[in-house]
Order: structure tokens, then sequence, then C-alpha cells
């Protein structure tokens, strides 16, 4: 058995309830809490060189044999979302130890930030379209008490839209399987996608896909994204980062999944609406992106716009641009993480949200102002980052597929990318200082440390290219070959 | 049967339309818990009512009633349950800090 695949999502939820005994030991919770992720991190790892060697792995829990028990299904683009998202919890964590918020650390920041994390690693992870929910809820309950915790008047009225939006999406969720498990009699996703392919997809089951599609586009911010920059907005640092790097991506992956998997023998119609409504994501987020001076609202709208680029690749539909999709959803988890810590970092340094207020970073902190200008380049798909190799596949992948349009407003976006943080970045970093030396809030080496690392990591992505490529044409070829997934995950020798 | 039963999902579910739609945050919470129960109902529906036996192995019963949307709507159950008692705690907590029950108040502190 397996059963190392069920420590993705266990681990944390142990440690998260061991710390609660913990609560007003602050270096218990700090560092508890960055160990548990440094070993789930090495865990999933090995996971991952496994699934290489020996293909795609199974759990059954309690051994009951699949299509009727609960199992877990790692292929290589799980994992490597899994490896990436625990890689960026431990520098977000490590962030937030450095940080020392210690009003919100004595309320379970920590053990809720670990629950978070066994969310997203178990909605990666599970082989069960009511497991992924189950995994779902696990994630935004968690994020409902983070959005929430420290109780700011902005951070309660954000928290009351943002889980009234996500009831709603969990309603559409359940009803999605309601309606699934109806007419296929399954939940089982390699089991579903045997039944579909049986079936041929007929207009009924392309309904249902629709419904799944407004459920993953709600949570990953795909065209309906308009509770995604207030709330984001109103969190504190390494919760924000966290938030951006992670749960827009869950509900990314959960859309590759079902419509590579489940609900591929109808592209034209459902992998057109998708197209349409990235493009739709790109441009909405272009405009948000160079509308609004607050740098956290800038922020928020480049994640939406990532968004809509990683989905070109899905609607295109073919290997390579899968491949992009896959390198970017890497770099963006990656990146994110960092662009959210760097502006976070910007208003605890300078106190101030809007761009126009402050200049001349660079003489104050150099070291900071330099990797800001990493992000920014990163974020924009320059060359030698880890945001180039992913553009030029989906670019490469949509032109194969004769997507033209599509081509241009994704790179027009990335122009737009750019131009909004080069804004961020002449305003607030170049020019004459606006800061006093001697009035310089201290930067903590410690919270210098996580951007250092990520702005290392996305340099090192971007060159080391190489190591990274088996893995994810290992993934791309699962996700366009569905019958290789279904052997794996219902094969019984 | 199943067809009432649907006939009351459509139902439930517009009265909880009608109460997420109001101003009021009590309306809006007891809104989404009705929505929720709305689902439950569905979920249980779609796998048949009174097709068999309880799914117990027997002597006599030859047909079992489908287990699995039982489990289904139990975890449902749970999950809707915590978030109903943590929005209605947020709501109350909300209502202590900035002072009004009504949405339409607390769009306020949005604009900067």
């Amino acid at each position: 058995m397996n059963n190392i695949l069920a420590f993705p999502m266990i681990l944390p939820i142990i440690a998260g309830v061991l710390l609660l005994f913990f609560r007003l030991k602050p270096n218990v919770q700090r560092w508890g809490s960055v160990l548990t992720m440094v070993v789930v991190f090495l865990i999933s790892l090995s996971i991952l060189e496994k699934v290489m060697d020996e293909g795609i792995l199974r759990l059954d829990f309690g051994e009951w044999a699949p299509p009727f028990g609960i199992t877990f299904v790692a292929d290589a683009f799980a994992m490597l979302l899994v490896t990436t998202s625990s890689l960026v919890t431990i520098l977000c964590l490590l962030y937030a130890a450095f940080a020392k918020d210690e009003k919100r650390e004595k309320f379970f920041l920590y053990p809720f930030l670990l629950l978070l994390i066994a969310g997203v690693n178990g909605a990666f992870l599970t082989g069960d379209l009511f497991n992924l929910f189950v995994c779902f809820e696990v994630m935004l309950l968690a994020s409902y008490v983070l959005m929430t915790l420290g109780g700011e008047k902005k951070q309660l009225t954000e928290g009351i839209k943002y889980i009234l939006i996500n009831i709603l999406s969990s309603w559409f969720f359940l009803l999605g399987i309601a309606y699934l498990y109806g007419t296929l009699g399954t939940l089982n996703m390699a089991h579903l996608s045997q039944r579909i392919a049986e079936a041929g997809q007929p207009p009924l089951l392309t309904t249902i896909s629709i419904l799944f599609l407004i459920v993953f586009s709600l949570k990953a911010g795909l065209v309906l994204y308009f509770w995604l920059p207030g709330s984001y907005g109103a969190l504190p640092t390494a919760v924000s980062a966290l938030f951006a790097a992670l749960l827009t991506k869950v509900g990314v992956y959960a859309l590759f999944r079902s419509f590579t998997l489940l609900f591929y023998h109808e592209p034209s119609i459902t992998h057109t609406i998708i197209g349409v409504m990235a493009m739709m994501t790109m441009i909405g987020g272009s405009i948000g992106a160079i509308a609004y001076k607050d740098v956290r609202k800038i922020a928020a709208y480049n994640v939406i716009i990532a968004i809509g680029f990683i989905l070109v690749g899905l609607a295109s539909n073919n290997i390579e641009s899968m491949q992009g999709s896959i390198y970017y959803l890497v770099h963006d988890i990656l990146v994110k993480g960092l662009l959210f810590l760097m502006v976070g970092t910007v208003i605890y340094l300078t106190g101030k949200t809007r761009f126009d207020q402050v200049s001349g970073l660079m003489t104050n902190y150099p070291l900071f102002g330099w990797i800001f200008l990493i992000t920014l380049l990163s974020l924009g798909g320059i060359p030698p980052f880890s945001g180039f190799a992913g553009k030029l596949l989906i670019g490469k992948g949509a032109l194969v597929a004769g997507e033209y349009v599509m081509v241009a407003v994704a790179f027009l976006s990335s122009l737009f990318v750019l131009y909004s943080l080069l804004r961020i970045f002449l305003h607030m970093f170049w020019g004459e200082t606006s800061i006093l030396k001697k009035n310089q809030i201290y930067l903590s080496k410690g919270m210098l440390a996580s951007c250092f690392i990520l702005a290392v990591l996305t340099i090192g992505l971007g060159l080391g290219m190489s190591v990274v490529s088996p893995y994810v044409t290992d993934a791309a070829n699962v996700l366009t070959n569905p019958h290789l997934y279904i052997e794996g995950a219902l094969n019984n020798d | 049967m199943e067809t009432v039963i649907t006939l009351l999902v459509g139902l439930l579910v517009s009265v909880a339309t009608y109460l997420l739609l109001s101003k009021n945050v009590i309306r809006v919470v007891l809104g989404s818990a009705i929505l929720s129960h709305a689902i439950h109902l569905l979920l249980i529906t779609m796998g048949g009512l009174k097709k068999g036996g309880v799914p117990i192995l027997g002597d006599k019963v030859e047909t079992y009633v489908d287990a699995l949307p039982q489990a289904l709507i139990l975890t449902a159950i749970v999950i809707s349950f915590a978030v109903t008692s943590f929005f209605l705690a947020l709501m109350y907590r909300t209502y202590q800090s900035i002072g009004t029950d009504n949405l339409h108040e607390m769009r306020g502190t949005n604009d900067e």
C-alpha cells in the first residue's frame, strides 16, 4: 500500500491539532508549523520521485477497492502542485514567524494555516469528486477563519461577502455532484471518466459540466472574480500571500482535472466557453491592474490576469499548451506568493497603500528593491526568470490550435502586468527618498529571507528548466491521455 | 414520490433565494441554511427513494436502498452546520463592531 500518500494531508492536520495546546507559546507555534511543512515538503518530493519511477500511485482507504471506496490518486500533475504549494507554505510560515503578529498568533493563526494547506493538498490528491468537495470545504473553512482573524472592520465586511459567495459556490458544487450521481451512479473520477466516455457525453452531461465550470470558476476567479480584489486586500501579509498562491490555484487544478479527465468529449462547447472566459478574465484583470493606485488591488488583479493566462492553455487543449499551463501554474504559485509578500512588506515599511505616496525605497532598502524588480520581471515573463517557459509554451500551443485572438489577448495582458508593476516600481523604489534614514522602519532579515529565497527560486526555476521538464512532460502526458489516469486509478492487481 | 420531493426542493430554493437577497443579515444566514437543506434533500432524492430495504444484509430483503447518498448528505450536513454556525458568529461579531445589521450600511468601509 502507498500509505505515504495520505501524509501531505494528514500531517498538517495532526500538527495543527497538536499546536492548539500550545496557545501561549508563540515560538512552539512558529517553528512547529514550519518544521511540519518542511517534513511535508520532503515527503511530497519523495512521492513525486516515486510517481516518476512507478507511474501513478493510489491509496485505497480501508482497502475498499475503487470505485467503491475513497481513493487518493497521485499523478505527476497533482504531486508537482502539492510539492510547490508545500514549498510556498514553508516560506509564508517563515515570513509569519518573523513578522510576529502576536495578536493573531495567540488566536491560532498557525493551526488554521496548517488546516488550510491540509485542505489544499487533499484537493490535489483526491481521486473522488465528493472527496474533492470535502477537501474544498476544509480549505474554505480554514480560509473563512483566516479571513476574519483579527476582527478589523474591513476584514469582517469583506469576510461576509467572501463566505456568502463561497457558500453559494459550494451549493452549486453539491448540485453538480447530485446530478452527476443521479445520471452516472458513481463519483470516483476515473470511473466517471469511463462512464462518460461510454455514453459519449450527451447534452445532459455537457450541461452538468457547465455547472462544474461555474463552481470552479468562482473558486479560481475565472470571470467570476468580483469577490477577489476586496477580500485579498483585507488580509495580513503572510495570509494574503498564501491565499494568492494557493486558493485560486486549487480552482484551476479542479478545472484542469474535470475538463481533461471527465468532460473532454465536447471541446467545441466547453473548451470554447473556457477560452472566451479566459479572454474576458485577462481583459478585466488588465483594466483593474491599471485602474487602481492601491498596491494591494494591483497585486490582486495580477492574480486574476494569471488565472486567465493559465486557462488559455486548457482552452487550446493540446500537449504543448498543457505543458505550458503546468509550468506557468508552478511558476505562478511561487511568484504570486512572492508578490504578495513584497507588497505586504512595502505597506508594513511605509504605512501607505497607494504607490504615489512613497518614493525612493531603493535607497532605504536596496536588496528589497532588487527583489521587487526580479518579481516584476518574472511576472512579466522576461527570459531568464520562471515565467518565460510557461508563456512561450502556452503561446505556442494556442497558435497550434489556431487561437490567434486568444494569443494576442494573452500577450497583451502580459504587457499590462509589466506596466502595472513597473508603475509601482518606478514610483515607490526609484526617485528621491521620502523616508529619512533615521526614521526608517527596520526590515528584519527573517522577513527579507523568505522573499529572497522565493526570488532565488524563480530564477532557479527559470534557469533550471531542464530539471523540471521531465515532471512537466509526464504531467501533461497524463492530462492529454485520460486512459493513463484511469488505468492508474482503477486497476486492481 | 421523487417528483414531490423535487418540487419541495424547488420551493426551498426559491424561499432561500428570497431570503438571501434581503438586507437583514439574519435573513441572509437563514437563507444560506435553507439553501443547504434544499441541496441535501436533492442529494438523497437522486439516489432514489423507497427502492428497497435498509442497506444491511438480511434474509428477506432482495433489493437495497442506495446507501451512498446517505453517507454523502451526512457529510454535507456536518459541513453546512459548521459553516452556518461560523457565519452566525461572524454576523454577530460584525454587528458588534459596526453597529448595524443592514448589509447596505456595511458597504461604506470598502471605499477608501
